[in-house]
């Protein structure tokens, strides 16, 4: 990734005992490049940088914008028991989705790598299905299916004896539910990950673990996961990210409800911020999402430029 | 001899064939394990597409089975696309995506050469920079951006997500494009720069043909982002005809209590369309692309 940056790291009195055209070529370089870089340096100072600060000091302000209120913003929230139960189900959805994602996609790679790679392009394409759909349009698929009265869901229970549930119009259940679609989305999305990793461990290792006399599973713990421990840890952080700030199942699915209890940070902030019009206190919804956040990016970013440098070595 | 032979390799083909036989049954195990999952995974999109072809007496009768479709009829898609407001959720839904496609690529492919290639001071803390963007997810900052976009007076305006949405697209397009470029032999464009090429020449005819196949997955990473972003529409705009496919299919069909649930999934049937055709032809470099975050360093 920083291939060009040596040329423009050396020393300065090395540049300049060399011949000045060359000099000048360099710097023309490193200008050149500060120029290639510059729309996307305007773009995400502009609408990223920006807006991320700017956030800081709106959830600073009182309702109408018109006075400095320091933490009183964070202060409030804490104290209200709808805030701390969207705490509690931000935190549910995003650790249970990610931990089955993280289970399911690698039962999949798995029984992928069985089958022969030929074969495994139409499985692929097939699993990958719900991954390519957008997920706001899925969900209102998922949520028909989920309707109060029509649920296929429940003609299929009751044709089989049991009671119909009211998939989202109660506390847990709607939960489950939320969960279900958001595994249901991402799942495949951590088999291609795997399967990408399983890729890259040499046949080998396996060979010679098999000559020892390791069986299926102590292949799998001691060549399997070592090798590719990478790259699981940083699918799950990234999918924490996404999970842990998703809006669109929540929105389309229950829209917080029933009372209040399905919320997550991001429609929990939305529906302050926008719906009530309370700008400030929505910025300070999703800001509480910052912290954990930025610990998740900090070892998704390490993870990757290690991956980087190892491969570069 | 063949006698010798023979013997020799009549306890061999017993052990192979315990061995072949375990192999079949873990192999034909793991399509069956494989069928199950598909058959799981396809069930929410086999039944939006059933729902879309019923009719609406069909989908209110609730009498026979909702998995099953009794009266097979378009009508419902006739009935969409003879909706005014729908062609035109459609119609801002491929003008936003168009323009945040080129604009995206034209950026990321520009910052990728930038930080690949021109070295400066302070590229590689930006290089990481660019990563960490795309981490930072619409929902933390889509409440700020509420307030850029109203103080930009785009409130309402379709054009506002032609400016915000290649915020999501540009990091992720240029790391990809990093990678991609990264692994072009530098002899090649110092050969391009010898000869007299600048610096957007080699960039045109040797990067750009080179990195195709990374250019192909960048795109179409910025389309599918651009298609089904779900969270700026609905924050920013609210009039039927500044709306794009992802809000306005449930926002419009639902008036009051009354859900069309035809014409809903009819609407999810034909926005779906895109994203899937362009995977079910380019599904290589779509793959490419999802794996490139983490595999390319």
């Amino acid at each position: 990734m920083a291939d060009g940056s040596p040329v423009a790291a050396d020393p300065p009195s090395r540049v300049r005992r060399r011949r000045s055209g060359m000099r000048r070529l360099l710097q023309r370089r490193s200008t050149v490049g500060v120029l290639f870089c510059l729309p996307m340096i305007v773009l995400i100072g502009g609408l990223v940088l920006y807006p991320a600060c700017y956030a800081l000091y709106l959830a600073m302000l009182n309702r109408r914008m018109t006075q400095f209120v320091g933490l009183g913003n964070f202060a409030f929230l804490l104290q209200r028991q709808t805030f701390r139960l969207v705490i509690f189900q931000s935190c549910l959805f995003a650790v249970s989705a990610v931990l089955l994602k993280a289970f399911f996609g690698f039962i999949l790679a798995h029984l992928m790598s069985n089958i022969p790679s030929g074969r495994q392009r139409i499985w692929r394409g097939l699993l990958l299905v719900p991954w390519v759909i957008p997920l706001a349009l899925s969900t209102l698929g998922w949520w028909w299916l989920f309707d109060p009265s029509y649920s296929a869901f429940n003609y299929v229970l009751q044709d089989l004896g049991f009671a119909p549930i009211p998939w989202l119009g109660v506390a847990w259940p709607a939960r489950l539910c939320m969960i279900t679609v958001n595994v249901w989305f991402g799942t495949s999305f951590f088999m291609i990950m795997y399967l990408a990793a399983l890729k890259s461990v040499p046949e080998q290792l396996y060979e010679a673990a098999s000559i020892d006399g390791a069986g299926t599973f102590q292949k799998m713990f001691y060549i399997t996961v070592p090798m590719i421990r990478n790259i699981i840890s940083v699918t799950v952080l990234y999918s924490l990210i996404v999970t842990f700030s998703n809006f669109d199942i929540v929105r389309i699915l229950t829209n917080g409800g029933p009372e209040d209890k399905t919320h997550v940070f991001a429609t929990y902030a939305f529906q302050v911020g926008i719906q009530s019009g309370d700008i400030p206190l929505g910025a300070s919804v999703s800001l509480f999402m910052f912290p954990l956040l930025a610990v998740f990016a900090y070892f998704v970013l390490r993870n990757v430029t290690r991956r980087g440098k190892e491969m570069a070595l | 001899m063949s006698g010798a032979a023979a013997v020799a390799s009549v306890p061999a083909p017993v052990r192979r064939s315990t061995m072949e036989r375990r192999r079949l049954w873990a192999l034909w195990g793991s399509y069956a394990a494989l069928a199950v999952f598909v058959v799981t995974f396809l069930v929410p999109p086999y039944y939006v597409l059933a729902t879309s072809l019923k009719t609406d007496a069909d989908i209110a009768a609730q009498v026979g089975n909702p998995w099953l479709i009794h009266h097979v009829t378009f009508q419902n898609y006739i009935d969409l696309f003879m909706m005014p407001n729908f062609r035109g959720y459609f119609l801002n839904s491929a003008m936003i995506a168009a323009v945040t496609v080129s604009v995206s690529m034209v950026i990321s492919v520009m910052a990728a050469y930038g930080l690949s290639r021109l070295g400066f001071k302070g590229s590689a803390v930006l290089g990481s920079g660019v990563f960490l963007t795309y981490l930072i997810p619409d929902s933390l900052l889509f409440i700020p951006l509420f307030q850029v976009v109203r103080m930009l007076g785009l409130i309402n305006k379709v054009w506002c997500l032609a400016l915000i949405y290649p915020t999501l697209a540009v990091p992720f397009c240029t790391w990809i494009m990093i990678g991609y470029f990264g692994s072009i032999p530098k002899e090649l464009d110092e050969v391009a720069l010898i000869d007299g090429a600048g610096y957007l020449r080699t960039l045109w005819s040797i990067f750009i043909p080179v990195a195709l196949p990374g250019i192909i997955a960048a795109t179409i990473f910025a389309f599918t982002v651009s298609w089904g972003e779900f969270l700026y529409p609905i924050a920013y705009l609210y009039s039927s005809d500044q709306k794009v496919l992802t809000v306005g299919i449930a926002g419009d069909l639902i008036r009051g209590d009354v859900f069309q649930w035809g014409k809903i999934m009819a609407g999810c049937v034909i926005a779906a369309a895109p994203p899937i055709v362009i995977y079910a032809f380019l599904m290589d470099y779509y793959i490419a692309g999802l794996t490139a975050g983490a595999t390319k360093g």
